[in-house]
């Protein structure tokens, strides 16, 4: 029973063997997260900003927009560009498919998480910097942003971190990465031994991020924010 | 053909979303089932997690510490794909529907422990002191006083974890399930039209908004005025 599961999960002489291509899909993950979470956290930051516009001929547009993209699973969305668009003569490609639906649907959830930011910044803040004689774009990216973005600094990490792991399933639309080269090892080797490889990677790299968390979150419910 | 004909004909084709509605309508069903299992498992684990870790025993609180992160830092497709392509080597046979479940139901329980021991831990040690003063002992006060309020506070957080991770049941398409996603795949390979795409999309839309606005309506009714 031990040997067999040794031999099934934790064989070093195939996970070894499968170490090249593992190797190259942990690097187009980090690239892969490095080009979404950027996109995600500027279209989440148009959301924020565009959400304080008093017009309601911005507001609904915009409230049907990221529930549109907050309903729908992201594979789903995924899927749609990735399978769907090509009948229409437009043909994304897996990175294009990829950079595009992780804009809409993580640029959803960064754009409620920076909403409440900007939301918990007292006027008089904006109003000071005026005040002081910055233009309103300066007065914005100096003085309330950055009390904006410190003010829900853990729910951007976690979000960061859901992004992160949800580059995942770009393997499903044959985008080189992590998991996909480990499915491949698998499906040659006949062997999960690759994947186990592969959680084993995601787990070292994003284990510090959810301590990180851990520790943050239970600051916020000490000091009753939680 | 103007362009917005196009559109409608190759997205919204009502000939193939005719045809092949009933398969949407039968993943959809798979897609609630799954959903359904997965939370009434996946919170009643984590609950029974977080009470455990309020007996404070520095061993299974280690355990339990363990359990939440790795199943916070794994991505649920590589869990799912894991067991389902994993357990086999072992003689162990998981269909995708149960695999999924499993992954699904592990990752929700890791995050809702998180949360109901937040929601303990943020209720005044003065509840716990009252309780001992009442003659209380430790179970109850925990059950009937302490765990009351942590779930009414934990509520908004947990609801939105648990609409986000029931929307994964969407990966269970990846092992061969023919839920909404699955379906609508099968259903586009077979007619050589996305439109049965568009219904997918629709289906989840149906689903989950609804469950968006529910959630908002549960925080207002269930949390406590004044936090």
């Amino acid at each position: 029973m031990l040997e067999d599961f040794v031999d099934s999960f934790l064989n070093l002489d195939i996970v070894l063997r499968a170490m090249p291509i593992l190797w190259r899909g942990l690097v187009q993950t980090l690239l892969l997260a490095a080009i979404v979470v950027p996109l995600g956290l500027a279209h989440g930051m148009a959301i924020a900003l565009l959400s304080r516009a008093r017009s309601r001929w911005v507001r609904w547009p915009l409230a049907v927009w990221t529930d549109t993209f907050r309903a729908l699973p992201p594979l789903v969305l995924l899927i749609f560009l990735y399978a769907g668009l090509p009948f229409l003569g437009v043909d994304l490609g897996p990175w294009g498919a990829v950079a595009l639906a992780f804009f809409l649907n993580t640029g959803s959830y960064y754009g409620e998480v920076l909403r409440a930011g900007l939301d918990s910044v007292p006027p008089g803040q904006m109003e000071a910097a005026r005040a002081l004689g910055l233009r309103p774009s300066l007065a914005l990216w100096l003085v309330v942003i950055p009390q904006a973005v410190r003010n829900v600094l853990p729910d951007l990490v976690s979000n960061t971190l859901e992004v992160v792991k949800l580059t995942s399933i770009a393997s499903v639309v044959a985008l080189p990465e992590l998991l996909f080269q480990a499915r491949q090892a698998q499906s040659v080797t006949y062997n999960a031994s690759p994947i186990v490889a592969a959680a084993l990677a995601y787990f070292i790299i994003l284990w510090p991020v959810v301590r990180l968390l851990s520790r943050l979150e239970n600051r916020a419910v000490a000091s009753g924010r939680g | 053909m103007g362009g917005l004909d196009g559109f409608a004909i190759t997205f919204l084709n009502g000939k193939v979303m005719a045809e092949w509605l009933p398969k949407i309508v039968e993943g959809f069903a798979l897609t609630v089932a799954l959903a359904a299992l997965i939370v009434v498992a996946g919170l009643a684990l984590g609950l029974g997690l977080a009470v455990l870790r309020a007996f404070g025993l520095r061993v299974l609180n280690w355990a339990i510490i363990f359990f939440v992160d790795l199943f916070r830092a794994l991505p649920p497709l590589v869990i799912i794909v894991l067991l389902y392509f994993g357990l086999p080597g072992m003689g162990i046979s998981l269909s995708g529907f149960w695999a999924t479940w499993l992954s699904l139901t592990l990752v929700l329980a890791a995050f809702s422990e998180e949360i109901f021991w937040a929601g303990i831990t943020a209720t005044p040690r003065g509840q716990w002191d009252a309780g001992k003063a009442l003659g209380l002992r430790f179970l109850p006060i925990l059950f009937r006083i302490v765990l009351p309020q942590a779930v009414r506070m934990v509520v908004p957080p947990l609801t939105n974890r648990t609409i986000a991770i029931t929307k994964g049941t969407a990966l269970a398409s990846v092992v061969g399930v023919a839920e909404i996603l699955g379906a609508a795949q099968s259903a586009m390979a077979f007619s050589g039209n996305p439109s049965p795409l568009t219904l997918g999309a629709i289906a989840y839309a149906l689903l989950f908004l609804p469950v968006v606005g529910a959630g908002r309506w549960i925080e207002r009714r269930v949390a406590i005025p004044g936090r």
